[in-house]
């Protein structure tokens, strides 16, 4: 009988953990906030929106990046670290050289190996430029006592040996080059989102480990219980992406043709709204050109869906008596005075996808901007509606709007989602 | 037909499935205390509890309510006898034009049938998905707390 695979990587992790230990860098008190240059700090704090530091590192309803916040993973939970610059709780004794290395390398001032919940495979490509920006601006936030939580992981993966072994298999620190036949623009771009905007974390596949599949690099992945559509020649989206759309979206969460920004995104775009327009610019080029130019017969079937999304939609049977009745209101054109507000599905990429997840999440849960702040909001109908009647209007919109075969992932998705409203 | 629990009393109605329960009630079973606000789910002035959680009458089909309870302002207490969530209302004097008062009484009745004893946080986000323009709110926020108070 072969060898689970945790246990093989157990035993790598046993044998080598000893050659992957790391020094501990000298505690140092951060220097003071006048020490560091105001334009500095801003220009950190702008990088830090590209990172979406703040997202991660703030608990619901708690200070800002004094960590806390629960990030579910197939391992467990994680919960992330106060980075605010105490220095019994959080990073007040790291000096900049323990933080460009736990940015770059993965490992904190103790010398301990960090999970690669947080994104360090991304921000290895970091200047060091930038690396000293981020440094003061989070030196100089206002220092928050929290104690950081322990993870909740499940072993093996609660060893930090083995986090070692992880990185021995799958990460190589290497900082970001250039491609000299690219524009500047794009070289803008690739080094912010393969780097500080770690975009692949959450819409690239990984293996049963967690660690990215190299040859399928921005093909879709999941998130805390969501999808990341594919971004590549992939994207599920029924009208291509241009550079001009993403960047609308990807600054103010919305684009007329595609989506909404819901979800892990909704922080993502939030933070992207107050970063350079240049590098959010330079971000969307970026990802417009990996998706490269449309196919005739992707654009074909995107004329199609822009014809639809004009049409008031027509069908029999019980799921398209709960979309007339739940969502039509909103979602159709032309249905009644006032209708049509809301992203007609047929544009939508929820439906397209190869599970049911985001579209169960939105169509339950709901979008709600964040408490206290403005934004667009959609009612959840977890309560209006009945397993059997989720079940009925996710296989009509799938059929009707994602024109694609049913879900076969529509019971489990469901019961999950039930289970973590309870 | 379909059938109907609303108030504890069968009703047989002829609707078409997609109808919003909004309109059954109020046009066809004179039930007037949800109100008509946006349409669209975004106001909460058609709130209305089903199986005793808290829904949008406005965007919620008739066809979905077979076999479910459903209860309105109507079913919480009367002009001589209003209930709990009504009479702190009340005592409150939380309503200025007093549209949108119906659909908070029932989020507040949804709320405190859960959760007896909301902290003031809890009270804020429950109610959270319910507009008024006149800007009781905090009067609003009184009755809910007076109505977990005093049972």
């Amino acid at each position: 009988m072969p060898m689970p695979r945790f246990a093989v990587i157990a035993s790598v992790a046993v044998a080598v953990c000893a050659a992957c230990t790391a020094q501990p860098v000298a505690p140092d008190a951060v220097p003071a906030r006048a020490s560091f240059d105001p334009a500095l700090i801003a220009k950190g704090a702008q990088l830090a929106t590209i990172g979406n530091c703040q997202a991660c590192h703030t608990a619901e309803g708690g200070r800002s990046f004094a960590g806390g916040r629960a990030l579910e993973s197939p391992y467990g939970t994680f919960y992330t670290s106060n980075i605010t610059p105490d220095p019994d709780t959080g990073i007040g004794r790291w000096s900049e050289q323990a933080f460009a290395r736990a940015l770059r390398e993965g490992v904190d001032r103790e010398g301990r190996h960090l999970y690669p919940a947080f994104p360090y495979e991304y921000f290895t490509r970091l200047t060091d430029e930038d690396i000293h920006a981020l440094y003061a601006y989070i030196a100089t936030r206002e220092p928050v006592r929290a104690e950081n939580r322990p993870h909740e992981l499940s072993a093996p993966f609660n060893s930090r040996a083995l986090v070692g072994a992880w990185k021995a298999l799958y990460f190589k620190p290497s900082p970001f080059q250039p491609d000299p036949a690219r524009d500047a623009q794009w070289n803008r771009g690739a080094y912010l989102v393969n780097g500080l905007g770690h975009c692949s974390a959450c819409h690239s596949p990984r293996n049963s480990l967690g660690a990215e599949k190299k040859d399928q690099l921005f093909s879709g992945g999941d998130a805390e219980g969501w999808h990341g559509p594919a971004l590549n020649a992939r994207s599920p989206a029924p009208v291509p992406w241009t550079a001009d759309q993403l960047f609308k979206y990807l600054r103010t969460g919305l684009d007329d043709a595609h989506a909404i920004a819901a979800g892990p995104m909704e922080p993502v775009v939030r933070n992207l709204a107050r970063a350079p327009e240049e590098d959010v610019r330079a971000m969307a080029a970026y990802l417009a050109a990996l998706a490269g130019p449309p196919s005739a017969e992707r654009l074909k079937k995107a004329d199609a869906a822009l014809a639809q999304a004009k049409t008031v939609s027509r069908a029999n049977g019980r799921g398209a008596e709960v979309y007339a009745g739940a969502c039509a209101a909103c979602h159709d054109r032309g249905r009644e005075a006032g209708s049509g507000g809301a992203l007609p599905l047929a544009l939508g990429t929820a439906t397209t996808l190869p599970t049911s997840a985001n579209l169960l999440r939105i169509a339950l849960e709901g979008i709600a901007p964040p408490d206290g702040e403005p934004g667009r909001a959609m009612p959840g109908f977890a309560d209006a509606l009945t397993d059997g009647q989720v079940r009925d209007l996710a296989a009509y919109i799938r059929s009707e709007f994602g024109r694609a075969s049913a879900w076969t992932d529509v019971d489990e998705e469901l019961k999950k989602i039930r289970e973590e409203r309870k | 037909m379909i059938s109907l629990n609303v108030n504890g009393k069968t009703e047989e109605l002829d609707a078409d499935p997609a109808t919003p329960l909004l309109y059954v009630l109020r046009d066809q079973l004179q039930l007037n205390g949800a109100k008509f606000g946006c349409g669209l789910g975004q106001c909460g002035a058609c709130t209305v509890l089903v199986d005793g959680r808290a829904v949008f009458s406005c965007v919620t089909p008739v066809s979905t309510l077979e076999g479910r309870r459903v209860t309105t302002l109507e079913g919480l207490g009367t002009p001589e006898k209003p209930g709990r969530a009504q009479r702190a209302f009340i005592a409150e004097q939380a309503a200025q034009c007093g549209y949108c008062i119906p659909g908070m009484i029932m989020q507040a009745q949804a709320l405190l049938e859960r959760t007896p004893n909301p902290t003031s946080a809890e009270i804020r986000k429950h109610m959270s998905g319910n507009l008024c323009r006149c800007g009781t709110h905090m009067r609003i926020l009184r009755a809910v707390e007076r109505a977990a108070r005093e049972p």
